[in-house]
C-alpha cells in the first residue's frame, strides 16, 4: 500500500481566522496553543480532526481551531461526539468541556462515553468556578467557596474529577495545569499521551479563570510552589517532588506520607503503575492542602476494545454471516401472500 | 357481522359473513397478543383484510386476575375494504371474570361469547369484583354463551406429554384459538409453522412447540366433535388490489422505511434512541439489521440520543432518533441545535397518552403542537404524520428525502395505535422509489476577497443552493474544515454572528427553508365531495376511523368531503382553497384540539372540533353520529319529504 505523505503542518494551520474571545489572562490561552502546538507532531491528517464542545467558555474552542467542529449544547458534547466517532472512526475526535459542562449538567454523557470507552480525547478544563454565567460555583467549587449564588459559602461537596473518570471506567486518565511556571510543564506530554492512547482519554487540566476565580490553581502552577505541591506520575518510576528533588512518597500501611529522601532509599517509595486502578484512585484523593501533593501525569492507562471498533465488528460479522442486506428480499420477509389480477 | 348466507354441511349450519371482529380478552399473562397475532397472520394469509387493535396495560404483569391486568387484542377480518379494527365485537372471547367484565360492553347484543369456564371460580370472580357468578345468573343472556372448560381441557389433552403443568397451562391459548379457528374455518398451518419457527428453531425448545401444536388441534377438533355450535363461519378472501402483501406494524413499518430511506441515499443510517414505550420496537427491529449497514446506538437518554444523530448527521450518516411524546420533550433543545446547525435528522415521534407518563401503553394525537412548536424560539421543523401502519413506510422514506433536501429536522409523528396495529401492506418495489440524491461538496463554492488569486478560495458553510439548503461538508474532506454550533451563524460564512439584522435574516431563512417544502406535496386527495356541507381534516392515525366514518356519511346522502394531511408543517398549498368549497371545517382528533388550532389561525376559519382522549381510537359511529349532529338533514331524507 502506498502512503500517501502527509502534509507538513504548523501551529498555524490549526488556527482560525475568528479572533479569540477569551477574557484576557485566561487559563485558556495557553491550552489553547499547546493544543495547536501538538496536533501538528502527531501526524494525523488536518481533515479528520473534529473538535467538539457544549456550552461554557472552554466550549468555544472549536471556533478557534481550524479543524472540523461542533459548538453543541450544554452538557451534550460527549453525545454529540459519541454519534460522530461512530458515524466514522476514522475521525480524530476531541472533546473540550468544563467543571460544569462536563460534571453537572452533561454529567451523565461523560459517565457513558467514557464508560463505553469510545475513542475520544476529552479535555475538562476545570477552574472551579462557572466563567460564561459570571461566576456562580460549580461541582468542583470547594466547599464554604463564597460566589453569586453561594454568599454565605457553598455546601455542596466537590466532585474530584479523577476519582469520576476512574470510576466510570475510563481507560486513560491524567491531569496537568494550564501553566506551569515551576519547570514540570506536562501539558504537552499529557495531550500527545491522550492522542495515542485508542481508547476514551480523559484528561483534567487545572485552569485559571482570572476574573471569577483567580489563583484557584496558583499553588500549582507558581514557580515557588508548584514543585512543592505537585509530584509528576511516571509509569515505573518512584513518586519524588520537591523544588530539590529532595521528597518522596511512602505507603504507610494504608496511607500515603510524605517523606524525606534523607532518611528514605528510593527503593522504599511508591512506584507508580498506571495499570493499577486502586493505585490510581489512591493517588486521585491527594490534596495539597493535606500536606500532599497533587499528582499530574497519566494515573491510569488500559487497553480494552473501543466502542466504534465494536459496533463495526458487529456489523461486518452480521454482513459476513448472513449476507449483504437485501432490501427486496427484507421486505418480502415474514409471511406473505398474493393477490393476483 | 352481517349479510349471513345459510348453507348447510354435515354436521353445522355455514354461514358466510362478510366479516367479523374478535376480541380475546384474559390476563396479561394469558398470552392474548400472541393469540390474536396468530389470528390475524393466519387471516391475512388467507386473503381477508384485516386491521387490529392490541389493548395492553402499563404494567409487564399486574396482579393475576384483577382488572388492570386484562389484555386485549381485537381483530376485524372481512372480504371487502376494511380500515378500522371495527367499533363493536361479533365475538368475544374471555380468558377469566376480568376480561369478561372490563369487555362485554363492546360485544354485540346476539354476539358469541366464549368464556374459559374453568377460571370463572370464587377467587377470580371475587378479584373482577362480580357478587354472583355471571356464567349462572341469567345476565348473559342476551349474548350467544358458550361455556368451555378450557383448562380441564387443554389439560387432559396434554397429559400424556408428560409436561408440567405450569407449561400445559400456559398452552391454554392456543387451546382457545383453535377452537376459533374451527368456528371460523382457518387453516392450523400458519400457525404451526409459527410455533415451530418461534419454539424449535429460534429457541431449540421442540418440546414447547409440540406442546402448544397439539393444544392448537385439540381445541380445533373439540369444535369439530363436541355438538357445542351451531353453526360455523366463512369470511370469503377481500378483494385487495393486486400484488403481492404481507401483514405489517407501524413501528416494523416505520423501521423499514429508514433502512430503505437510507438505501435511497445509498447511506448509512444511524440510529439513535433510548427504550420508551411504544418506540422501542424501532430500536429493536433496526438492531436485528445490521447487515444493511444500520448502526443502532442504544444512549443513555433521551437527550443523548437525539445529539448522536446530530453527531452522525454532521459525519454524513442518515441520522434518526426516535421516541415518544415525554422523550421528545427532553430531545426539544437538540432538535433546536440541528434547526441551528441546518443538519438533517428524523425525529419519529410515536405517540402515546399523556401528559408526563401518562398512559403509556394507549394511544393519543396530543404532540402535535410540540412538534410543530415545541422547542425555544422560532424553531421551525417540517412535521409529517403516518396515517396507518403500512404508511409509515413511505412517511419514513419521505421525512429522510425532506430533511436532506432542505438540511433541516423533520419529525415524523405516528402513533401508538398505529405502531402496534397491523395491516395487510402491498409490498413496495425498491425499484420503483425515487433515488434521495444527496451531494457532499469536496470544494471550495465561493471566493473570499480577503484571499489572493482568482476562482473560488473558500468554503462556505451557509451559502444557499435554490431550496435554500446549505451544503453538506463532511469531516474528512481536505480543506473544506468548518464550524457549526447552536450560536447564530452568519449567513454564508457561518462565523459566529451577534450582527441583529444577520439574526432576523436567518430566523427569516430558517422558516421560508421549511415553507420552501409546498413544493414537495403533492394535490391534496378529497374523499367523497369536492365540495358542500362538511369538509373533515384529519391526521396521523385516526385516518381508518374518519375514512370509514365518511364512507358511511356519503352513503347515507350527506355532501361531505374529507382531506388526511400527511404534511401538518407546511400544510398543503391547496388545503385553503379546499376550506372555501365546504360550509363548514370539521377536525376530529384525539387530544383537545390541536390541527383546529393551526388550521383556525392560518385560514381563519370557524373550525368545529371532535375530540377524545381516551387512550382509545375513534369509533366510526361516533364520529358519524357527531358529524350528523352538525350537519343538514341528509339530502335523501329531505328529497322524501
Amino acid at each position: 500500500m502506498t502512503q500517501i505523505e502527509l502534509p507538513k503542518y504548523s501551529a498555524k494551520d490549526f488556527a482560525t481566522d475568528q479572533e479569540v474571545r477569551w477574557c484576557p489572562g485566561c487559563g485558556d490561552y495557553a491550552i489553547l496553543a499547546a493544543v495547536r502546538k501538538v496536533l501538528p507532531d502527531l501526524n494525523h491528517r488536518k481533515e479528520n480532526y473534529v473538535f467538539v464542545s457544549g456550552i461554557g467558555c472552554s466550549s468555544r474552542f472549536p471556533y478557534y481551531m481550524g479543524t472540523y467542529g461542533v459548538h453543541g449544547i450544554h452538557g451534550r458534547a460527549p453525545a454529540i461526539a459519541t454519534g460522530i466517532k461512530s458515524a466514522n472512526p476514522n475521525l480524530d475526535v476531541w472533546l473540550v468541556t468544563g467543571d460544569g459542562d462536563g460534571l453537572s449538567i452533561g454529567g451523565n454523557h461523560l459517565i457513558h462515553m467514557l464508560r463505553r470507552n469510545v475513542n475520544i480525547k476529552v479535555l475538562l478544563f476545570n477552574n472551579r468556578i462557572y466563567g460564561l454565567t459570571k461566576g456562580q460555583y460549580s461541582p468542583t467549587s470547594l466547599t464554604g467557596h463564597r460566589t453569586k449564588s453561594t454568599p454565605l459559602g457553598s455546601i455542596d461537596h466537590p466532585i474530584h474529577p479523577i476519582s469520576f473518570a476512574l470510576g466510570v471506567e475510563a481507560t486513560f486518565v491524567a491531569r496537568c495545569t494550564d501553566v506551569n511556571k515551576g519547570g514540570l510543564n506536562v501539558l504537552p506530554d499529557v495531550l500527545k499521551a491522550a492522542a495515542d492512547h485508542r481508547g476514551s482519554a480523559f484528561v483534567e487540566i487545572y485552569q485559571d479563570c482570572n476574573v471569577f476565580n483567580h489563583q484557584a490553581f496558583f499553588y500549582a502552577t507558581e514557580k515557588d510552589t508548584a514543585r512543592e505541591t505537585t509530584v509528576l506520575l511516571e509509569h515505573g518510576k518512584p513518586l519524588i517532588f520537591g523544588a530539590n528533588r529532595d521528597k518522596g512518597i511512602r505507603f504507610n500501611s494504608t496511607r500515603l506520607e510524605v517523606v524525606s529522601l534523607e532518611n528514605v532509599k528510593e527503593d522504599d517509595l511508591l512506584f507508580h503503575d498506571e495499570t493499577d486502578p486502586a493505585l490510581a484512585f489512591l493517588l486521585s484523593r491527594m490534596h495539597h492542602t493535606q500536606g500532599l501533593p497533587e499528582p499530574v501525569g497519566v494515573f491510569y492507562r488500559v487497553n480494552k476494545p473501543c466502542y466504534e471498533d465494536m459496533l463495526t465488528e458487529q456489523i461486518e460479522k452480521s454482513i459476513a454471516q448472513r449476507g449483504e442486506g437485501d432490501l427486496e428480499k427484507l421486505l418480502n420477509s415474514g409471511s406473505t401472500w398474493t393477490v393476483s389480477e | 357481522m352481517n349479510t349471513p348466507v345459510s348453507a348447510v354441511d354435515r354436521k353445522h349450519t355455514t354461514e358466510t359473513l362478510e366479516g367479523a371482529v374478535i376480541r380475546f380478552c384474559g390476563d396479561s399473562g394469558d398470552g392474548m397478543q400472541l393469540t390474536g397475532g396468530e389470528f390475524t397472520t393466519t387471516s391475512a394469509v388467507f386473503g381477508n383484510d384485516v386491521a387490529t387493535f392490541p389493548d395492553f396495560p402499563a404494567e409487564i404483569r399486574a396482579p393475576a386476575g384483577t382488572l388492570p391486568g386484562v389484555s386485549g387484542f381485537q381483530v376485524n377480518f372481512a372480504s371487502t375494504d376494511i380500515s378500522t379494527p371495527g367499533d363493536k365485537v361479533d365475538v368475544l372471547v374471555a380468558m377469566n371474570p376480568a376480561g369478561l367484565k372490563t369487555n362485554l360492553a363492546d360485544l354485540k347484543a346476539g354476539g358469541i361469547l366464549i368464556v374459559n369456564e374453568d377460571a370463572f371460580n370464587n377467587n377470580n370472580l371475587k378479584k373482577a369484583g362480580y357478587a354472583r357468578n355471571p356464567l349462572d345468573d341469567g345476565s348473559l343472556k342476551d349474548y350467544k354463551l358458550y361455556k368451555i372448560p378450557i383448562s380441564r381441557l387443554c389439560e387432559e389433552s396434554l397429559a400424556e406429554t408428560g409436561m408440567g403443568a405450569k407449561a400445559i397451562g400456559r398452552a391454554k391459548n392456543m387451546y382457545t384459538l383453535g377452537v376459533v379457528y374451527w368456528l371460523f374455518d382457518r387453516s392450523l398451518e400458519p400457525t404451526i409453522k409459527h410455533l415451530t419457527d418461534l419454539f424449535t428453531k429460534k429457541k431449540n425448545q421442540p418440546e414447547v412447540a409440540d406442546l402448544n401444536i397439539r393444544a392448537l388441534k385439540a381445541g380445533y377438533y373439540m369444535g369439530e366433535t363436541a355438538e357445542m355450535f351451531q353453526s360455523r363461519y366463512i369470511v370469503p378472501k377481500a378483494k385487495l388490489a393486486p400484488g403481492k402483501y404481507r401483514q405489517i406494524s407501524g413501528n416494523e413499518a416505520t423501521a423499514l422505511g429508514l433502512i430503505a430511506g437510507a438505501r435511497l441515499a445509498k447511506k448509512t443510517l444511524t440510529y439513535a434512541g433510548y427504550p420508551i414505550t411504544p418506540a422501542s420496537d424501532i430500536l429493536h427491529f433496526l438492531s436485528a439489521y445490521k447487515n444493511y449497514h444500520v448502526k443502532t446506538l442504544q444512549m443513555e437518554d433521551e437527550i443523548a440520543a437525539v445529539c448522536a444523530a446530530i453527531g452522525a448527521s454532521y459525519t454524513g450518516d442518515i441520522a434518526v432518533t426516535g421516541s415518544s411524546g415525554p422523550g421528545i420533550a427532553l430531545k426539544g433543545e437538540g432538535i433546536g441545535l440541528a434547526v441551528m446547525t441546518e443538519l438533517p435528522i428524523v425525529i419519529v415521534n410515536v405517540q402515546r397518552g399523556g401528559p408526563s407518563t401518562g398512559l403509556p401503553t394507549k394511544t393519543e394525537q396530543a404532540d402535535l403542537l410540540q412538534a410543530v412548536y415545541g422547542r425555544n424560539s422560532e424553531c421551525p421543523c417540517i412535521v409529517i404524520a403516518a396515517r396507518s401502519p403500512g404508511d409509515c413506510f413511505d412517511a419514513a422514506v419521505e421525512a429522510i428525502r425532506l430533511a436532506t433536501k432542505y438540511m433541516t429536522p423533520v419529525m415524523l409523528l405516528t402513533d401508538g395505535y398505529i405502531a402496534n396495529g397491523a395491516e395487510p401492506w402491498l409490498l413496495p418495489k425498491m425499484s420503483q422509489l425515487k433515488p434521495i440524491e444527496i451531494q457532499h461538496p469536496t470544494a471550495f463554492n465561493a471566493h473570499s476577497d480577503e484571499a489572493e488569486g482568482e476562482g473560488n478560495n473558500v468554503y462556505w458553510p451557509y451559502l444557499r443552493n435554490e431550496n435554500l439548503a446549505r451544503p453538506w461538508a463532511i469531516p474528512g474532506t481536505p480543506k473544506l474544515e468548518h464550524r457549526v454550533g447552536g450560536l447564530e451563524k452568519a449567513q454564508n460564512t457561518g462565523n459566529v454572528s451577534y450582527d441583529p439584522m444577520n439574526h432576523q435574516r436567518m430566523v427569516d431563512l430558517r422558516q421560508a427553508k421549511v415553507e420552501k417544502v409546498v413544493q414537495d406535496i403533492p394535490p391534496t386527495e378529497i374523499q367523497g365531495e369536492k365540495s358542500g356541507d362538511v369538509l373533515l381534516i384529519g391526521w396521523g392515525g385516526t385516518y381508518g376511523s374518519i375514512h370509514a366514518a365518511t364512507e358511511r356519511l356519503l352513503n347515507r346522502g350527506h355532501k361531505v368531503g374529507t382531506v388526511h394531511l400527511r404534511y401538518i408543517n407546511p400544510l398543503p398549498p391547496d388545503l385553503g382553497e379546499i376550506i372555501r368549497r365546504f360550509k363548514t371545517v370539521v377536525v376530529p382528533e384525539l387530544n383537545k384540539g390541536q390541527l383546529i388550532r393551526i388550521i383556525r389561525d392560518r385560514f381563519l376559519v370557524d373550525a368545529r372540533g371532535i375530540n377524545k382522549v381516551q387512550g382509545k381510537p375513534f369509533l366510526i359511529s361516533e364520529l358519524v353520529a357527531q358529524i350528523e349532529a352538525m350537519l343538514p338533514q341528509p339530502r335523501v331524507e329531505r328529497a322524501a319529504r
